[in-house]
């Protein structure tokens, strides 16, 4: 079980609902994904008003948590005011923290994500912040509240997979209490099972879904990886060495030669 | 048989144009002031079927490659068959090869074969896929034609303050007023759209152009007198308010990309509508009691609009060959 804030959910996959090509085949993505959790993004115009609530109702109605997210938001201030939008909405006090730093990277602003998350935990917000494999910062989050990280992997869409397998290592490896998500950057499912592999406690992902010829597929895909990942992890696998070893013994055997 | 037809937007328009050309007895009812004021007026026109498989289900492609010569009977002269043309920017050329990967009846162009076609852009993109078969429209202008062909032919139309038809009076009520049903329909729901005109005589096109990118894509759509449509946004939202400066920001962006002679056009106008949709993004037409709906058009108005109507002309072409099951 994998327990966020108070929550325990068993699936270790977090599907994003943007960017599929109907609503429709959003909804047997998450079916085949066995996903428990869905991010969703709140643009400015979709609170307003009457909003995109069919959209959201579709969402609702897929009987899964709902992670809403600041996806886009440059500012604190911009983030802050789409989280407490996304809590109104969505009536969850989850909120997935991006606050954007660079336009063209959209790598995150870590000050500002600092400041965001510690102006929305103090107003009972359960923050899950969106940061880079950054040791220190992932540590003043934990000052700020954060009792969740989502370091990226590599840049958000770029499907790069890993481009920093240590970093990620040593992220693990210097918080071993803290659920861990790699969230962005993920672009295959052998992506995935590598950083569960490493130990990480869950996968988010969106595009590589979304843009798959078959995101449905893709989706069970990703699942299917997730958990060989997870297993891996648990049963120890082998460290790389730098010499052969043979799986049978050389000594003992006949020699025909 | 005495028709009503709900709304004269696109999908009301072709509905109509096809039963009339059945020979029925057809009123339509709009309640703006003019046809075509809905999200049909904002539309790119764009009748891409092959395009547009790359993110929808294969009958946006079966029904729609039927749209151009249905256009071309309708309003003649109207359609222009010239392609379309798919390009990217040097870093997102794997765009391309995914778009092409999604999509088929396209042939690769290099730099001269763009140059050839569109002179405006040779030098700027190394690489494109052009999709012969395709054909574009100016909406505002065929829905014009489609609705003059109609007052011609003695068609009644009922617009704005007129009162509300007695629907008692009419065999079948043909409702096709699109977004107005949400949340009166099941599963229905509104994606926002914006878009704006450029205006510029420093730049010709003589086709759609779209430009690949992985976070704004953008179609441009030539149009009379140096003027081009640039869309669309894609919204999950059933907000119809003005375009928002970040949009704008970002499409007029990507249209400075495809080429800096846009940098110095005038905006001309800007607009924002809401198209219907169905979960699936496909159109429907459904029947309940004495009233067919014709809704779900989403972003392929013109495209399956064709489609639609020829779907209800043949169910009520089949009904009147046989009234007794009718009246039974």
């Amino acid at each position: 079980m994998l327990k966020l804030y108070d929550v325990e959910v068993q699936s270790r996959l977090l599907l994003g609902t943007a960017r599929y090509p109907s609503p429709a085949v959003l909804a047997e993505a998450v079916r085949r994904s066995k996903a428990e959790i869905v991010t969703v993004s709140l643009r400015r115009e979709t609170a307003g008003g009457k909003g995109g609530g069919a959209f959201f109702e579709l969402i609702r109605e897929l009987g899964v948590r709902v992670l809403p997210n600041t996806a886009g938001c440059h500012s604190v201030q911009e983030a802050v005011l789409t989280a407490k939008m996304a809590r109104e909405v969505f009536r969850t006090d989850w909120i997935k923290l991006e606050v954007i730093g660079h336009h063209d990277t959209l790598q995150p602003d870590v000050f500002g994500l600092v400041e965001a998350a510690r102006i929305l935990t103090d107003e009972g917000f359960q923050v899950f912040p969106y940061t880079t494999d950054d040791l220190v910062v992932a540590e003043k989050l934990l000052e700020a509240g954060c009792r969740v990280l989502m370091p990226w992997c590599a840049p958000i869409g770029s499907a790069m997979g890993p481009v920093n397998p240590m970093a990620l290592r040593t992220f693990r490896a210097h918080f071993p209490d803290i659920p861990l998500i790699v969230d962005a950057g993920i672009g295959r499912p052998s992506h995935a099972a590598s950083v569960m592999e490493i130990g990480y406690d869950a996968v988010l992902l969106n595009t590589a879904v979304a843009g798959a010829g078959d995101p449905a597929a893709m989706a069970e895909a990703f699942a299917l990886a997730i958990d060989a990942g997870r297993l891996a992890h648990a049963a120890i696998p082998l460290e790389p060495r730098d010499m052969a070893v043979p799986s049978t013994p050389v000594i003992g055997k006949a020699v025909f030669s | 048989m005495r028709i009503l037809v709900k709304g004269a937007g696109v999908a009301g328009l072709t509905v109509a144009w096809q039963l009339y050309r059945h020979g029925l007895d057809v009123t339509i009812r709009e309640r703006a002031e003019k046809a075509g004021a809905g999200a049909s007026g904002f539309a790119g026109g764009m009748l891409a079927p092959w395009c547009e498989r790359e993110s929808a289900e294969e009958p946006v492609l079966t029904l729609g490659r039927l749209a151009a010569d249905w256009w071309e009977a309708a309003v003649p002269g109207h359609v222009h068959r010239r392609g379309t043309l798919v390009v990217a920017g040097g870093r997102d050329a794997g765009e391309l090869d995914r778009f092409a990967g999604r999509t088929s009846g396209w042939e690769w162009l290099d730099d001269a074969g763009i140059s050839a076609l569109e002179p405006d852009l040779a030098g700027r993109f190394r690489k494109a896929l052009f999709f012969r078969q395709e054909a574009h429209l100016d909406p505002r202008k065929a829905l014009s034609a489609l609705t003059a062909g109609l007052e011609d032919g003695r068609m009644r139309f009922l617009y704005g303050q007129a009162g509300e038809p007695n629907e008692g009076r009419y065999d079948r009520v043909i409702d096709c007023t699109g977004a107005s049903r949400i949340g009166h329909m099941p599963e229905l729901r509104g994606v926002r759209g914006e878009m704006f005109t450029l205006e510029t005589g420093e730049i010709t096109l003589s086709r759609p152009v779209r430009l690949l990118h992985p976070r704004h894509p953008i179609y441009i759509v030539p149009r009379e007198k140096n003027r081009f449509m640039v869309g669309a946004t894609m919204i999950e939202s059933e907000d119809a308010g003005p375009i928002t400066a970040r949009s704008l920001m970002e499409l007029l962006n990507a249209a400075y990309a495809l080429h800096p002679a846009f940098g110095e056009a005038r905006l001309a106008e800007t607009g924002a509508g809401v198209r219907p949709a169905f979960p699936d993004n496909l159109p429907r037409v459904t029947e309940d009691g004495n009233t067919i709906h014709v809704n779900g058009l989403y972003r392929h108005g013109f495209l399956l609009a064709p489609a639609m109507a020829g779907e209800v002309a043949r169910r009520l072409v089949a009904q009147q060959q046989q009234p007794e099951r009718r009246a039974s």
